[in-house]
Formats: structure tokens, C-alpha cells, sequence
């Protein structure tokens, strides 16, 4: 297991490697400069500013500059907060994006796993069909629109919910809504799947057999047994809820990670643009390891075969 | 001998998008207390329907008993709540399945999958049960009980899954094993090293056995008495003496014919020809009819009864009806029935019955 782990780490550090060197070259290539918007600046003044910030220098040795920073932890200094620490912007905006994430996924996969495991007791008959239908819709809307869906009706026509800002729990439950439609149809959908699979299996028979109640079936051995599939879509899904916060940060002013993304990407602030990037990769890289380790708790077949040496 | 199961004309049907298929058609048998009862037939018979039927394991919908009755100790199991029948699965009727590969939770301890049949019926502690489940595994020929009870099913062979698998079903001593083709996923070593267990187990505990199977080598073997199935219905039943040495239905000679043997290396081997009748409109008659060469043409207009040719043997063919012309047994048949006395003759037994 040990030797797996350091393994593992191994290739996350390359997998970052790789993303940082890709993003870097991607965003040189971004249209524009910081200083595009800064007419009163003189060419001296421009001149000036670049250096300070090591942009007046060729690409590669920047690129080189960047990445010996970047072993000592620097993520650099953002061009349009004032010269401040991205690591500190970061810092500043982690809070309600990962809020905002954790409550989508969890909300999601509890509400998911309970609609596909109640599709599939009830096979075939009105509940089953509404579950499908609620993924399906899940899946094919987009959580952008869902989410201007959500705020007219619930927002403005009923008044019932804060249409955007974030000042308490209450003007998180929209995003988290809007945000967790897709883990919710995603899983329920894959749940749903698995579910009549393995009730269909000799070894639901054999539980039946012992005498097992129905109830008892499902809990002790058809629901871990579905379990295994849907926690390797986990991964994905956790990236699919990270690039989804972007939009919906954006659309419910949600002071987050996102938001801030999506500002430095218009404004060209190279630092920022980068540090959250690592910073989602690093993120979403840890996610994926997480699962890999939680699918072999879940599967001792796994388990064993990663184990022996 | 004390009945301990009645089955009563018994028919379950499955309702598709296309139709009823009458799977099984009113069968009709007993098993009696401390006996294997082997029924017999090739795939589609409604051998399996039937076992899993007493069990009432058959997912419902699409299938149903439609008529009939399966008395047990004063009850009739068809009219049993779930609930009620529940407490009879795993504790008084247990069943055991054909592929131990897939049989057993691949997530859970055999510990626990042993465990659970304990605790769901006996009133024990969980180291009692643990206890319990260690003296099964030892019954039942495994080796380092204490630790193969914190492994699981992927840490088994094929032979010691299906050895768990029968742990199981004597968690609570039943009084009826139904076995479900249990052999026929297994290499013939371990198939043999499974019958004997089987039958060791049988002798230890007295439970009455029924053995689903197509294997009639298996047949010989096991079982006491012999149910023919075919198309729903039991065609033939009798001792195992009679089906293998006095066998009357053409299509028990069907089945003992297309029986490999290794005195028979270079004749081609029999099958019997054409295919099973569609169930989802049963022929009129018999309906082995059209792939019964001496059939008669009451065979296509009515179906025979059940004729009785001794106390214990009955078989359902016109050709038994004092009015039909006498007609032996082929050939090949008759070489079989003389191989089988051989073979008991060379253990030194005389035939039973």
C-alpha cells in the first residue's frame, strides 16, 4: 500500500508538472496585456511596469522564473489586487467556492443514490419513471439555465430565497441547488443501473435464500455492491462541479474562487490565472486519488490485489 | 415413510409482453423425510422454476403460481405472506445454487455471509453465531475455519465457495436442501468431492434432499428417486432402479441414451432430435409427441395420464395403455440399462428396489 501511495504521488507531481507548463504557454497566448486598458500610461511608464513584473523578458525565461518560484511555494503577486500574494487571493476565496462544492456534492449524492436506489426497487413502475425522468432533465439542462430558472421563480416570484450575493446559509441553497442537479441526475442515473444489475445477481438469490428480508437484501448487500461503480464516476463529477462553479459564482455573485478565475482571465492577470489553476488541478488531483483509495475500501477484490507485493 | 413436502398440481406461469408462458404445468410429487429426490430434464424443463417456486424465490411479477398447492408441516407455502415465508427460507428449506463463482457477496466476509443466516433465525449472540459458523465451515471440509472466516469469496476456489455455499444453507439444520444443479459449474473432480460431501452431509443431519440436475451419471449416484420433467410436467418418476433399469417414458430413453459413457468411443453419441415445445403455446397432446418416434396419434389429440407401472413408478405415455402396441426400448437403451447393472454388479451391490 505504501509503495503504492508514493507511487501515486509520484504521478500527481508530474500530472502538475505537465498542467503548469501547458497553462503557462496557453495563457501567453491569451489575446492582450495586463496593461491593455491603461491608456495614460507612457510608453516609459509602460516600459517600467513590465519590467518590474519580469513581463519585459522572452516567454521561456519566464517560463523557467515561474516554475523555480513556484518550487519555493511563490505563486507571484496578482496585477490588479495591489500587488497581493495570489496565495492570499486564493486563500481569501476559498471559503464559499468550497462551501458551495461541498454542499452541491454531498446534497447531490445523498438525493442522487436515493432516487436511483428507489428506481430500482420499484423497477418499472411510476417511480421509477419519475426518477428517470428527473435525470434525464437533470442531465440534459444546463446548470446555467436551471439556475436563472431557480432565481426568477424562486428569487423574484415567490421572493422565498436571496436572488444572489452571499451573506449566510440562505443564499447558498440556490447555487447549491443549481449545482447539484447534475451530480444528482449523474448518479442517480448510474445508481439506478447498478442497482438492477446486482439485484439481479445469484447472490442476492443466495441472501434471499437465507431468508433475508427484502429491506435487509437491499441494505447489507445490494447497495455497497452498486456502490463500487458510482464512486469511480465520483472523480469526474467532482470536476464537472468545479468547472461548473465558474458559472454559477458568476451568476449568483457568489464572492468565490470562481469568480475571481474568470476576472483574471479577462483582465490577463497572469499570476492569478495561474495559481488557481494549479490550484483546481492540485484539488481535483487529490479528489481522483481520494476516490481510488475509497473504491478499494469499498471493494476488497481491489484491495487485496493493489496490497500484495 | 413420513411425507415431509407435498406439491400439488402445481402450475406457474410468467406473463410476458407476448403471452402466459406456462412454464411449469401441474406437477405433482412428494418427498418424503431423509430421501434425495432428483428431478431431471434438459433446460427449459421447468425443473429450476419449480425449485425456486417452493422457495417461492421466483420474482413475481412476471411469474405466478397460478393453481396448486405446496404443503409444508400443515402449510400451504403458496399462500404464505413474505414475511411468513421468510422464516421458512434459509432456516427449514434452504437451497443451494449452480455457480458458487457468483453465489456468494464478493464485498462480505464468508464469516459474515455465513453469519447472517445464523443470526437471522437463531436466537444467538454474534460470538455464539461466530462460533457456530466456525463448526459449519469445519463440517462442511474447510480447513483453518477461524481464518478463512475473515477472507472472502475471491480468496476461494470454485470447490470451497460451493462448500461454503452449503454451509450456509445447513446454518440452521433445515429440514429440506433443495440443490440446484450444485455440481454443474464445477470440474469433475470437485464434482464428485461435492456428492459425496453431499450425501455424507445428508446422512450426519437427515435432511430429505431434492436435486435439480441434468446429469443423469449424477442421478445414479445420489438420488433415491427420480423425477422425469419435461415441458413443464413430470413425464416419469420412480426409484432410481426403475427410471435407470425398467425406464418406460420414450423420453427417459431419450435422456439415458444421449448419456456419454466411456464404453462408447466410437459411436456418434444420441441426442434426441428436435427442440424443446415454445411454452408460450403448449402443443395439444403430448407434447414430447413430435420428437417421439414411437409416438401414437393419441399422442397429437390427448394427453396421456400417468400410468402406474409399479407402487413407486409412474409414467405419463400412451404407450403404457393396454390398448397400444408393445414396444421395447431401442437398442441403445437396452446396451445402457445392461452397462448399469454391470456397473453395479462390479461394485458388488445388486440393484435397489
Amino acid at each position: 500500500m505504501a509503495r503504492y501511495t508514493i507511487q501515486r504521488i509520484v504521478y500527481m507531481v508530474i500530472t502538475l508538472f505537465i498542467i503548469a507548463t501547458l497553462t503557462f504557454f496557453l495563457m501567453k497566448l491569451l489575446p492582450g496585456s495586463p496593461l491593455q486598458n491603461q491608456e495614460k500610461l507612457t510608453p516609459e511608464q509602460r516600459a517600467l511596469i513590465l519590467k518590474e513584473y519580469g513581463l519585459d523578458k522572452p516567454v521561456p525565461v519566464q517560463y523557467v522564473q515561474y516554475l523555480g518560484n513556484l518550487l519555493q511555494g511563490d505563486l507571484g503577486v496578482s496585477f490588479q489586487y495591489d500587488n497581493r500574494p495570489v496565495t492570499e487571493l486564493i486563500g481569501d476565496r476559498i471559503g464559499p467556492s468550497a462551501q458551495l462544492g461541498f454542499q452541491a456534492i454531498v446534497f447531490g449524492t445523498i438525493v442522487g443514490l436515493v432516487l436511483g436506489i428507489f428506481a430500482a426497487i420499484r423497477h418499472n413502475s411510476w417511480e421509477d419513471y419519475t426518477a428517470t425522468v428527473i435525470a434525464v432533465i437533470g442531465i440534459s439542462v444546463p446548470s446555467f439555465v436551471l439556475a436563472g430558472f431557480l432565481q426568477y421563480f424562486i428569487g423574484v416570484k415567490l421572493q422565498w430565497l436571496p436572488v444572489a450575493f452571499w451573506e449566510g446559509f440562505k443564499y447558498t441553497i440556490m447555487p447549491t441547488l443549481a449545482l447539484s442537479v447534475g451530480v444528482i441526475a449523474n448518479i442517480a442515473r448510474f445508481m439506478r443501473t447498478e442497482m438492477l444489475e446486482v439485484l439481479s445477481s445469484d447472490y442476492i438469490l443466495t441472501a434471499r435464500a437465507k431468508g433475508i428480508s427484502n429491506a435487509g437484501v437491499v441494505v447489507k448487500h445490494a447497495i455497497r455492491n452498486s456502490l463500487i461503480p458510482v464512486i469511480t464516476i465520483l472523480g469526474p463529477m467532482a470536476v464537472n462541479l468545479m468547472t461548473g462553479t465558474l458559472v454559477i459564482e458568476k451568476i449568483f455573485a457568489v464572492p468565490g474562487l470562481g469568480e475571481q478565475f474568470v476576472r483574471s482571465i479577462e483582465l490577463n492577470d497572469y499570476p492569478v490565472i495561474m495559481g488557481t489553476t494549479l490550484f483546481y488541478s492540485a484539488l481535483l488531483i487529490f479528489v481522483i486519488f481520494i476516490v481510488d483509495i475509497l473504491y478499494g475500501i469499498v471493494d476488497p477484490r481491489i484491495r487485496l490485489a493493489g496490497g500484495k507485493k | 415413510m413420513e411425507k415431509i413436502l407435498q406439491v400439488n398440481d402445481l402450475h406457474i406461469s410468467f406473463d410476458i409482453h407476448a403471452g402466459e408462458v406456462q412454464a411449469v404445468r401441474g406437477v405433482t410429487f412428494d418427498l418424503y423425510k431423509g430421501e434425495t429426490l432428483a428431478i431431471v430434464g434438459e433446460s427449459g424443463s421447468g425443473k429450476s422454476v419449480t425449485s425456486k417456486a417452493l422457495m417461492r424465490l421466483l420474482p413475481t411479477p412476471p411469474s405466478r403460481i397460478k393453481q396448486g398447492e405446496i404443503l409444508f408441516e400443515g402449510k400451504d407455502l403458496t399462500k404464505l405472506t413474505d414475511k411468513e415465508m421468510q422464516e421458512i427460507r434459509g432456516k427449514k428449506i434452504s437451497m443451494i445454487f449452480q455457480d458458487p463463482m457468483t453465489s456468494l457477496n464478493p464485498t462480505m466476509t464468508i464469516g459474515k455471509q455465513i453469519m447472517e443466516a445464523i443470526l437471522k433465525h437463531q436466537n444467538l449472540s454474534k460470538d455464539e453465531a461466530r462460533k457456530r459458523a466456525i463448526e459449519l465451515l469445519q463440517l462442511v471440509g474447510i480447513k483453518n475455519a477461524e481464518l478463512r472466516m475473515k477472507q472472502y469469496p475471491h480468496q476461494f476456489s470454485g470447490g470451497m465457495r460451493q462448500r461454503v455455499v452449503i454451509a450456509i444453507a445447513l446454518a440452521c439444520n433445515p429440514k429440506i436442501l433443495i440443490a440446484d444443479e450444485p455440481t454443474t459449474a464445477l470440474d469433475v473432480t470437485i464434482q464428485a468431492q461435492i456428492l459425496e460431501l453431499m450425501k455424507d452431509l445428508q446422512k450426519k443431519l437427515g435432511m430429505s434432499i431434492i436435486f435439480i440436475t441434468h446429469d443423469l451419471g449424477v442421478v445414479a449416484n445420489m438420488a433415491d428417486r427420480v423425477a422425469v420433467m419435461y415441458a413443464g410436467k413430470i413425464v416419469e418418476m420412480g426409484t432410481v432402479d426403475e427410471i435407470f433399469y425398467n425406464p418406460k417414458h420414450p423420453y427417459t430413453w431419450g435422456l439415458l441414451a444421449s448419456m456419454p459413457s466411456l464404453d462408447h468411443k466410437d459411436t456418434e453419441l444420441y441426442s434426441i432430435p428436435g427442440s424443446p415445445p415454445d411454452l408460450l403455446n403448449p402443443p395439444k397432446g403430448d407434447a414430447f409427441a413430435p420428437r417421439n418416434p414411437y409416438a401414437l396419434k393419441i399422442d397429437y389429440e390427448l394427453e396421456p395420464p400417468m400410468f402406474q407401472v409399479s407402487d413407486t413408478h409412474y409414467a405419463a405415455t400412451w404407450l403404457l395403455h393396454e390398448l397400444a402396441p408393445k414396444v421395447e426400448p431401442p437398442a441403445i437403451v437396452r446396451e445402457r440399462m445392461k452397462q448399469f447393472a454391470d456397473i453395479v454388479a462390479r461394485k458388488g451391490g445388486k440393484p435397489r428396489g
